[in-house]
């Protein structure tokens, strides 16, 4: 039985290779001393220190870091309404086509929604005069269309699977469903809350086609720069940039996973004091 | 107990009406609108102006209201064979990285999900968190590995396997490496979900009839994944049809793609209307993957079914 799992491991070790190789050269060559990407010549932080100095890369990064926080924001709110519609209202006349208007920013290409949405814009504006040209409104706006998408994947996950009996004894104790809800049901889903937001905010930080389709002038966000920089060649600024990212992005993760992981064990806690 | 069964209460039907109306809301005007113009804007006519295409409905007075239906766009992208390429062209290279992504998905899906408990968590979220990272960074870390003076080639050189630079870089050899790599996750993650709820007495039950290892693979956990495999497969080919990104950076000047030409007719051609046509054409391409994809998920959701 041991030996017959050396095939697995093996592949399981060059998957991980394959997935984190690209990811660790990025990082270590965001410290080479040279222009040069790939040839060692010695450890500087340089580029680091030219990415502090590079105002339209910091202006478009501080754009895409707003737009990213109010999507998550929404994309969260919006996305907990269908979880609950999806788990607490299980038949209501138009769920199928609830359900597939879910799932389909989930697969639908970038290309696509972004040039529905422009077309979209374009023609509201024409027609009602908002909104009044396209910028960081109708950026945040298609981000957050594909984003409830996800973060409804991430809640109805959670919610699906929360121990009812706590929500059960607070209406027989003559809670209001509402204040059931708030008071309950919210602080038991927090962490996929916590998590839903988190992962809006990095695909909205993450998307370059559908923010190019419906970004106006003066309107650029870090994806962007980053794309018309790549097209000119690699740069060991986009690796220090890349580096920053990457930090940033691992440390929330680990924070929501902690987070996580305190509020399983209590649910386990709990479930085996049922049992 | 079914939430159904519970008493109604009074404010069950504002719950029901927030609940359910705002995202449905939400969604029916910025994601299901948008698609009823993209399917009018492909009937229209470019024109130089802001916005550049023509309204397809014109008052002319006297109670006329004049319509135009111009298939010209539709007619162009079926007669002209770049067009007929760069779809059969996304096909191919969606398939093909699906099948990749599945060879390799599959056996690191069933490892992960037949590992020590105490070790499935952490290996899983080693699998999540590139998916967590930038994808346009991922995608940009393939330049430097692949380019002619990049890793893989002066690896290549110095272990003596090779005597000059392979061209790797923009080719389609390079965007099925950066496809493969980016949507390997999408492909892991439903079949690890899937192999995870896998009842192991059946495998158990094959063992001590007499069934080899392999053959109970192929008999018991294959069937029974199919779910978990065809909501992967789908999560790949679908984006990766309409991929923008990784053959821009990636691929040659010459590698067509829809999602690229389409790109290209939007922004440097500024033809709208003509993207527009790409935009509903490729996405008749994908409505029966994506309704496959669907019914699978209910299914696996409900397996009364």
């Amino acid at each position: 039985m041991r030996r017959g799992r050396w095939p697995l491991f093996t592949i399981l070790a060059f998957g991980y290779a394959f997935l984190y190789i690209p990811v660790a050269l990025l990082v270590i060559f965001s410290f080479n001393e040279s222009r040069l990407v790939t040839v060692w010549s010695g450890f500087s932080t340089k580029w680091y220190a030219e990415l502090f100095r590079n105002q339209q890369l910091l202006e478009a990064a501080w754009l895409s870091i707003r737009i990213a926080a109010v999507n998550a924001t929404f994309a969260v709110l919006l996305g907990t309404l269908s979880a609950n519609a999806l788990v607490r209202h299980r038949r209501f006349r138009g769920r199928g086509g609830f359900e597939l208007l879910l799932t389909a920013p989930l697969v639908m290409p970038d290309v696509i929604i972004g040039l529905s949405l422009l077309l979209l814009f374009v023609a509201l504006q024409q027609g009602i005069g908002w909104p009044d040209g396209r910028g960081f409104t109708t950026i945040t706006i298609a981000h957050i269309t594909f984003s409830l998408a996800y973060v409804a994947v991430v809640v109805r996950a959670r919610l699906s699977q929360l121990d009812r009996s706590l929500e059960e004894a607070a209406m027989d104790l003559g809670a209001r469903p509402l204040t059931v809800y708030l008071r309950i049901t919210l602080p038991l889903i927090a962490p996929a809350l916590l998590s839903g937001w988190l992962l809006a905010f990095t695909l909205s930080l993450d998307d370059l086609v559908v923010a190019s389709f419906v970004s106006g002038p003066g309107s650029t966000t870090l994806p962007m720069v980053i794309y018309a920089s790549v097209r000119m060649g690699v740069s060991p600024q986009i690796n220090a940039l890349a580096t920053l990212i990457m930090l940033f992005v691992a440390l929330a993760v680990v924070v929501a996973s902690l987070a996580l992981r305190s509020q399983a064990k209590d649910r386990g806690h709990r479930t085996n004091a049922r049992r | 107990m079914p939430p159904t069964a519970r008493p109604r209460q009074p404010g069950r039907r504002l719950s029901r009406l927030v609940n359910i109306g705002i995202p449905y809301l939400w969604l029916g005007i910025f994601f299901l609108l948008p698609f009823v113009i993209v399917l009018q804007i492909s009937l229209a006519e470019p024109r130089l102006a802001q916005p550049p295409y023509t309204a397809l409905a014109e008052w002319l007075g006297d109670g006329v209201l004049s319509i135009r239906l111009d298939l010209q766009n539709y007619l162009l992208v079926l007669s002209d064979d770049i067009y007929l390429a760069a779809f059969m062209n996304s096909l191919k290279v969606a398939f093909f990285c699906t099948l990749l992504c599945l060879l390799i998905g599959y056996p690191m899906a069933y490892a992960i999900a037949t590992a020590p408990s105490r070790w499935r968590i952490p290996l899983l979220m080693l699998i999540i968190l590139p998916f967590w990272t930038s994808f346009l960074i991922r995608v940009y870390a393939w330049i430097g590995i692949l380019q002619t003076s990049g890793f893989l080639n002066n690896f290549l050189l110095w272990l003596g396997l090779i005597d000059e630079p392979l061209a790797i870089l923009y080719t389609q050899t390079a965007i099925y490496i950066g496809i493969v790599y980016s949507y390997l996750p999408f492909m892991i993650l439903p079949l690890y979900a899937n192999l995870t709820r896998l009842d192991r007495t059946l495998l158990e039950a094959a063992a001590d009839l007499g069934c080899r290892p392999f053959r109970a693979f192929v008999r018991v956990t294959l069937p029974l994944s199919r779910a978990g495999i065809i909501a992967g497969c789908m999560l790949v080919f679908i984006p990766v049809v309409g991929e923008f990104v990784i053959p821009d950076l990636l691929g040659g000047p010459d590698t067509l793609m829809v999602g690229r030409m389409l790109w290209t007719e939007f922004f440097s051609n500024v033809d709208w209307p003509l993207a527009s046509a790409l935009a509903i054409l490729l996405l008749g391409l994908l409505v029966i993957p994506f309704v496959l994809m669907q019914r699978w998920q209910l299914a696996a959701e409900d397996p009364d079914r």
